[in-house]
């Protein structure tokens, strides 16, 4: 069985983000990065079902030079092998083209399962796997959390709103975008970052999948720290000021005391 | 020329979600703007108790979807039934709530007419004739806005509670009944059973106090800290998500896109960052007080008093300041 995981890098969580000179993306000087949280969950279910399945994971990262990195740490937790489309441009924003390009990069694999994680950090559009379903003409599901393989079909098990899930079943091939938080994410072992220097990792130029790459319907006009729309009461200093001034706003202002 | 905007109303046990509600608010106003049409479209078996609940709003007109079909949602079953309505109206817009079931098929249904979808707005700007939509990026630390061009629908899913339900125009709508060409053999996902999680134990949204804890409480030991906080306030525990999933507390505490909406009067939260998917949950709370030792966490951004601070140091001496006080 064949799998590929959509690997997103962002940055890491709680850096601390300046914008660039043009206002349309980060300054990405001094800025770490890693793989996207919910893609860690994606990547969790796609190496259990291979697991459980004879199966091979490909990792599918789209991104400029330093994606390598997370790439390595995925086939370090397990992976079999790589997919890196190269895309200087990280700007590239609009979702369409993107799928358009993981879509085009992927078609000729003839994967069985194509997994997400359930939305990127940095975008956050949360629509790459229903997309790249669509382009493919694989059924897809999203919000998945459990899943089962039975001979040509896959049985998934969904989170709805307001606590409520609903086992559906889909054919394969298909596409699914994984629910975060509700398998342990796999750590990379020593033997597993030793195993993954010789894994393959396979080179694609964005550029040469011949997606027109501008021209998407949506333009990125400016990333800007948005107004407050709130007057708020900032409290500094030890426990013992901050806390009479807290009871004093629960007091008078919140009226809960 | 596409002309009109069309939204598409989600239900619930024969009830139009409030998502839905505020989705038909948003596109009133931006019909105000645009002096374009609303419709709203209802995909069922049968759509009667929906399209007389919006028979009551001021709509141009409504269309029932009624099919077999559609009695149970599926990707395959909306796309093939939307895409036909919407190649008949040919709408400038199509807006949806970003719920759960949005973020299942939208994207997929703007593939398929052509469109392309911006996902979890919070705003839309029609000023000047331009359209300008807008949403949270990098989990909320800042906003971005976009343009729309071409001659394609432009779709559009707007966060909950980027309108405000309240706002709702009434008027009265005509319903159309709209017949698709739909079949079993087009849906290509067998539905199976449906089914409810956890037992609960508390309703959140019923709760006057909510005192929430989130990752920056460090283990689950701690959880006792902000429980004697929450019973002197005489308030419930609620968690963001990543605490529900480490099993901390039951799933019914969550709150967020995942969880449950709430707007308490008080609203304390201790060690919770402020990620949107948090936010939307709880940014409808009547006051604010979120404690946090990182003085950049957006949940700051959307809070009445901002405690920069260990959390560990101040919350037990709150809990006794608050006794004190009653």
């Amino acid at each position: 069985m064949k799998i590929a995981i959509l690997l997103k890098q962002v940055p890491v969580k709680d850096a601390t983000l300046e914008l660039n000179g043009d206002g349309t993306w980060i300054d990405e000087d001094d800025v770490q990065f890693e793989i996207n949280d919910s893609d860690h969950y994606g990547l969790a279910e796609a190496l259990n079902i291979a697991k459980d399945n004879d199966g091979e994971v490909t990792v599918v990262t789209m991104g400029p030079d330093r994606v390598k990195e997370s790439i390595k740490q995925a086939l370090a937790k397990g992976a079999h092998q790589a997919i890196h489309i190269n895309d200087e441009d990280v700007k590239s924003s609009d979702p369409l083209t993107r799928a358009k390009i993981i879509a085009e990069a992927v078609k000729g694999e003839n994967f069985d399962l194509i997994l997400s994680g359930l939305q990127s950090d940095d975008y956050g559009y949360g629509q790459t796997g229903v997309l790249v379903a669509e382009m493919l003409g694989m059924p897809h599901a999203t919000l998945v959390v459990e899943t089962e393989i039975n001979g040509d079909k896959i049985k998934v098990k969904r989170e709805l709103e307001g606590g409520w899930f609903q086992n559906i079943e889909l054919p394969l091939p298909a596409v699914l975008s994984i629910q975060s938080g509700l398998t342990d994410i796999p750590y990379a072992t020593i033997k597993g970052i030793m195993m993954a220097k010789k894994k393959p990792v396979a080179d694609v130029e964005a550029d040469d999948l011949g997606v027109e790459l501008e021209g998407g319907a949506f333009k990125l006009e400016k990333i800007y720290t948005p107004v407050k729309s709130k007057e708020t009461a900032v409290l500094k200093g030890d426990a013992d000021s901050v806390v009479p001034q807290i009871i004093d706003k629960l007091k008078n202002a919140a009226k809960v005391l | 020329m596409s002309q009109g905007i069309l939204v598409i109303v989600e239900h619930n046990n024969a009830k139009v979600n409030r998502i839905s509600i505020e989705a038909v608010t948003g596109a009133q106003k931006l019909a105000a703007a645009t002096g374009q049409p609303v419709y709203a479209a209802v995909l069922a078996n049968d759509c009667s108790a929906m399209t007389t609940e919006l028979s009551s709003k001021k709509l141009d007109k409504i269309y029932a979807v009624a099919n077999p079909e559609l009695a149970d949602y599926t990707p395959d079953g909306y796309t093939v039934a939307l895409a036909q309505l919407i190649e008949r109206i040919d709408p400038a817009y199509v807006i949806v709530g970003h719920s759960y079931q949005a973020r299942d098929y939208v994207a997929k249904l703007a593939l398929r007419c052509g469109g392309a979808l911006m996902s979890d707005c919070i705003a839309m700007n029609a000023d000047g004739g331009n359209l300008t939509l807008t949403k949270q990026v990098f989990a909320g630390k800042f906003n971005a806005d976009y343009s729309f061009s071409g001659e394609a629908t432009c779709f559009i899913s707007l966060q909950a509670a980027a309108y405000n339900a309240d706002e709702l125009e009434s008027g009265s709508a005509s319903v159309e009944d709209f017949a698709v060409n739909l079949n079993k053999s087009d849906i290509r996902t067998t539905v199976l059973e449906k089914f409810e999680g956890t037992k609960k134990d508390v309703d959140l949204a019923a709760s006057d106090i909510i005192v929430a804890v989130g990752r920056g409480l460090k283990e689950e030991a701690n959880l006792e800290i902000a429980e004697e906080l929450a019973k002197a306030l005489g308030g419930d525990i609620g968690a963001s998500r990543p605490v529900c999933d480490d099993g901390w507390v039951g799933a019914d505490r969550q709150v967020g896109s995942s969880g449950q909406t709430v707007s308490p009067k008080l609203y304390l939260s201790l060690g919770i960052s402020g990620a949107i998917q948090h936010v939307v949950g709880m940014k409808g709370s009547k006051y604010i007080v979120a404690i946090n030792k990182d003085p950049h966490a957006p949940i700051f951004d959307i809070a009445d008093v901002a405690v920069v601070g260990d959390l560990f140091e101040i919350v037990p001496k709150l809990t006794e300041a608050v006794k004190a006080a009653k």
